[in-house]
């Protein structure tokens, strides 16, 4: 099946800005289910508000466009109620770790079995450019103009403290390597998060002085280094990609299924 | 019977609300008859007043707050002080003179039965005093059946405490027959 | 299975009547007095294959039935004021995307953290705006544990006949009270099954292009049809549209399917109504006592009669106006400062006839407090 076949081209041309990095996500996303030769009506993509959340709009699977932050929550109750279906969560900053941040370290808990992508441009993009939990001190945004002074998550490390068996991160430059993250992501079984860094040359790039879509795909090119390189070594301030953790845990709806066994067995008695 | 209003109230812990489900359930299951159970909750799960209205009945029951009882059963002396007065003309207000110094106040039959004693004096487990008072009450009263007391104790008690529970509600009952008093409609 | 003899707690009921109407899916957050239909149905559920979910917070527990009411199952939540208040945005999101769900609220005192082991019926108007923007809901309610287990099932029945979520408002005096009740045997009360497409794989299928009669085939997550949920204003196939026709005929279309079909939806019982000069107007743990209170004086000849709501919402306006008209005073009994009142007196002929007798101190109201009303209103003094 080409890539093209996954979308719903009746609703395009999509909404995002040009030069925004979601398209590319989308894109390494579509290409992850291709190569992994997955039937489309396996698949259910849960999202929130914001961005990222259209998303999935554009993809042909089974798509739930929710509530700000409450994605993983919605996708919860699918993957519960149906395991072998395959989720894909893709959010925004404000989704995964503002509004939503209690359902991400819950879902992370719980180890489920959801592909949780989180396509970080630090900043609110939808409502005009406002800073998110992933902005980071000094960064200019229109609630605040005078720069940012709240420090922000580590969504690798946060993930991992909070229990997620597969955690990995890249950027919307590394489209192939992405793509590759994503596979491997999807296979896992149990709560997988994938941090891809976007851009936002609308809202952040404009008012952070980091130039044009070009120039921001530039930074995230200059800003990283893949895990265990050696300029990674040598620059430790360079922002790490590549995949931090990937474990075998006891997955949540494996270990229902087995209460539901072990339930009915004693009705029987 | 027509309708019958029972109040039973102690402090929590010492079974009181579990003995009303009980006679309720009895009351319903086994004897085919009609009954309301409601308790007074708070936030602690030990310790405190407790009080539960049961009503018995023939024919349906709406309000289910017992507010002039037929029986009222107290085995604290707070209950007891608290209670006393909501015991109908006649009724029956049964207590524990181990826990209860009763007064002449209340017009009713008071009857203190030494259940607590005895339930540590034969069998030496705290924790069946509540069924031991049942035991009493249906031994005075003959409200119900007691077997249909004992079918619910089989259906409710864990396998290992069942001989337990049986050897106090047969004490209580052998304790409350030798008073026996049925005048509390 | 042939029916059985139960004493158990409303809220028993509650859980029975839900397995019985085809439960198969339950996420919670523990909240009093809610909290024991959570637990029961954490034993319950896995028993009969279906999925318990305790969740992070009482938002999770809202999403979470409606993603699994998608993949094709019948979904319910419980919870009480505060955890009704946190579902509401939720709530509205299955109004607007039209997933058939169950919320059962065991209403306590209320407002913030109020009175939580204490019986209040203050949710009654929650129940109806709690979310946001013009919408339309169903809410239904029961005084005793047979009537608990009814509304429970139908409160499932008419989630699925009007793709909607349906509120079933209990409260703390018959959520804990134990009674009895008799689980009818299996097919005696009817089960309204989903309503699913019948178009084949390859057949567009439009998940919100309702058929002649209103009503809406749905296509399970993970079957042939992919479509698209959303909260945002949607066309027939479910994309976001902010066209001032899609808007306007969508909105419409969620007020009306339910609105239109208020006598389907009415539920209400009737005490010595024929007769009767003093009509009581109640409804969940109040009306108890107003039929007890009913039946202690009609034994002394007075000509006094209870009707009791079973459905609050869409408000069964008619049923009130003509069971009340020949009334020469309507009393609502309820536990709150008269928000069933206000209803009422809208619907009747002569609002000056209609009177509130209330309690809104976490007690439950007596028939001895109705009484003192009615005597100032039948001019028998104070």
């Amino acid at each position: 099946m080409a890539v093209t076949d996954y979308l719903r081209q009746r609703f395009f041309p999509h909404m995002w800005c040009p030069g925004c990095g979601h398209g590319t996500i989308l894109n390494s996303l579509l290409r992850a289910v291709e190569e992994l030769e997955l039937s489309k009506n396996d698949i259910v993509m849960t999202s929130g508000i914001g961005c990222s959340a259209r998303i999935s709009g554009y993809v042909d699977f089974h798509s739930l466009h929710t509530l700000h932050g409450r994605a993983l929550a919605f996708a919860t109750g699918v993957k519960l109620s149906k395991p072998e279906l395959t989720l894909l969560v893709p959010m925004g900053d404000g989704d995964a770790l503002a509004i939503g941040g209690n359902h991400f370290i819950h879902a992370a808990r719980r180890n489920i079995d959801i592909t949780a992508i989180v396509m970080n441009n630090r900043i609110y993009g939808m409502t005009g450019g406002q800073f998110s939990p992933l902005s980071g001190p000094g960064v200019k945004a229109t609630t605040a103009p005078y720069t940012t002074i709240d420090a922000n998550f580590d969504v690798v490390k946060l993930a991992i403290a909070a229990g997620a068996s597969f955690v990995a991160r890249s950027t919307a430059y590394h489209a192939r390597e992405s793509t590759e993250i994503l596979k491997k992501a999807i296979m896992h079984k149990g709560f997988s998060v994938v941090e891809i860094l976007s851009q936002c040359p609308t809202h952040y790039g404009r008012k952070n002085k980091e130039g044009d879509a070009v120039a921001m795909l530039e930074l995230h090119k200059t800003n990283t280094a893949k895990l265990g390189s050696k300029q990674l070594e040598e620059n430790p301030n360079l922002v790490a990609r590549g995949i931090f953790i990937q474990e075998e845990r006891a997955e949540y709806c494996i270990e229902y299924g087995k209460i539901v066994e072990h339930a009915q067995r004693r009705n029987v008695k | 019977m027509n309708v019958m209003r029972l109040v039973f109230s102690g402090s929590g812990g010492q079974g009181v609300i579990t003995a009303a489900i009980i006679l309720a359930e009895a009351a319903v299951i086994y004897s085919g008859k009609n009954a309301t159970q409601t308790q007074a909750y708070g936030a602690a799960a030990r310790g405190g007043a407790t009080r539960s209205d049961i009503i018995l009945s023939d024919s349906a029951i709406y309000y289910p707050g017992v507010t002039e009882a037929n029986v009222l059963i107290t085995l604290t002396q707070d209950a007891y002080n608290e209670f006393a007065s909501i015991t109908r003309p006649g009724g029956l207000l049964l207590s524990d003179p181990r826990f209860v110094q009763t007064t002449r106040k209340a017009d009713a039959k008071q009857l203190e039965l030494p259940m607590y004693d005895q339930v540590m004096e034969k069998i030496g487990k705290p924790i069946v005093y509540n069924i031991c008072t049942l035991g009493a009450l249906i031994g005075i009263t003959q409200i119900l059946e007691p077997e249909a007391i004992m079918q619910v104790l089989e259906e409710r008690i864990p396998q290992d405490f069942i001989n337990l529970n049986m050897r106090a509600f047969d004490l209580g009952l052998v304790l409350g027959s030798q008073y026996q008093y049925r005048k509390f409609y | 299975m042939t029916e059985m003899i139960r004493f158990v707690q409303g809220n028993e009921a509650c859980v029975e009547g839900a397995l019985y109407a085809g439960l198969e899916f339950f996420a919670g957050y523990p909240i009093t007095p809610s909290t024991e239909i959570a637990e029961l149905l954490s034993g319950r559920l896995p028993t009969n294959g279906g999925k318990f979910i305790q969740m992070e917070d009482e938002i999770a527990s809202m999403c979470a039935i409606i993603g699994a009411s998608l993949t094709g199952h019948k979904v319910m939540t419980a919870t009480s004021g505060p955890g009704f208040s946190l579902k509401q945005e939720a709530i509205g999101y299955a109004c607007m995307a039209e997933i058939p769900c169950v919320i059962v609220n065991v209403q306590r005192g209320g407002p913030s953290t109020g009175n939580p082991t204490h019986v209040s019926q203050g949710d009654i108007n929650q129940a109806r705006w709690g979310t946001h923007g013009d919408h339309s809901i169903i809410a239904l309610t029961a005084s005793n544990h047979q009537d608990i287990f009814a509304m429970t099932v139908d409160a499932f029945n008419l989630a699925e006949t009007y793709r909607t979520p349906v509120v079933l408002l209990l409260d703390e005096a018959v959520g804990h009270m134990r009674e009895k009740l008799t689980i009818p045997a299996k097919d005696e009360l009817q089960i309204i099954d989903r309503l699913r497409t019948s178009l084949g794989k390859d057949v567009d299928y439009h998940p919100y292009l309702p058929r002649e009669d209103g009503r809406l085939p749905m296509s399970d997550f993970g079957g042939d049809h992919r479509y698209n949920v959303t909260g945002l204003y949607h066309d027939m196939w479910g994309f976001p549209s902010a066209n001032p026709k899609v808007v306007n005929q969508l909105l419409r279309h969620l007020v009306d399917k339910i609105e239109n079909n208020v006598h389907a939806i009415t539920r209400y019982k009737e005490y010595y109504l024929e007769d009767a000069h003093y009509i009581m107007v109640s409804y969940g743990s109040s009306a108890r006592s107003a039929i007890h209170l009913a039946e202690e004086r009609r034994k002394r000849g007075e000509r006094i009669g209870v009707l009791e709501l079973q459905s609050i919402w869409p408000f069964p306006t008619e049923v009130v106006r003509e069971k009340c008209a020949a009334a020469r005073a309507v009393v609502v009994v309820e536990m709150n400062m008269g928000q069933v009142l206000a209803q009422v007196k809208s619907a009747v002929e002569h609002p000056e006839r209609v009177f509130l007798a209330n309690r809104i101190d976490g007690k439950l109201i007596a028939p001895h407090d109705i009484k003192k009303l009615l005597r100032v209103i039948q001019g028998k003094g104070v």
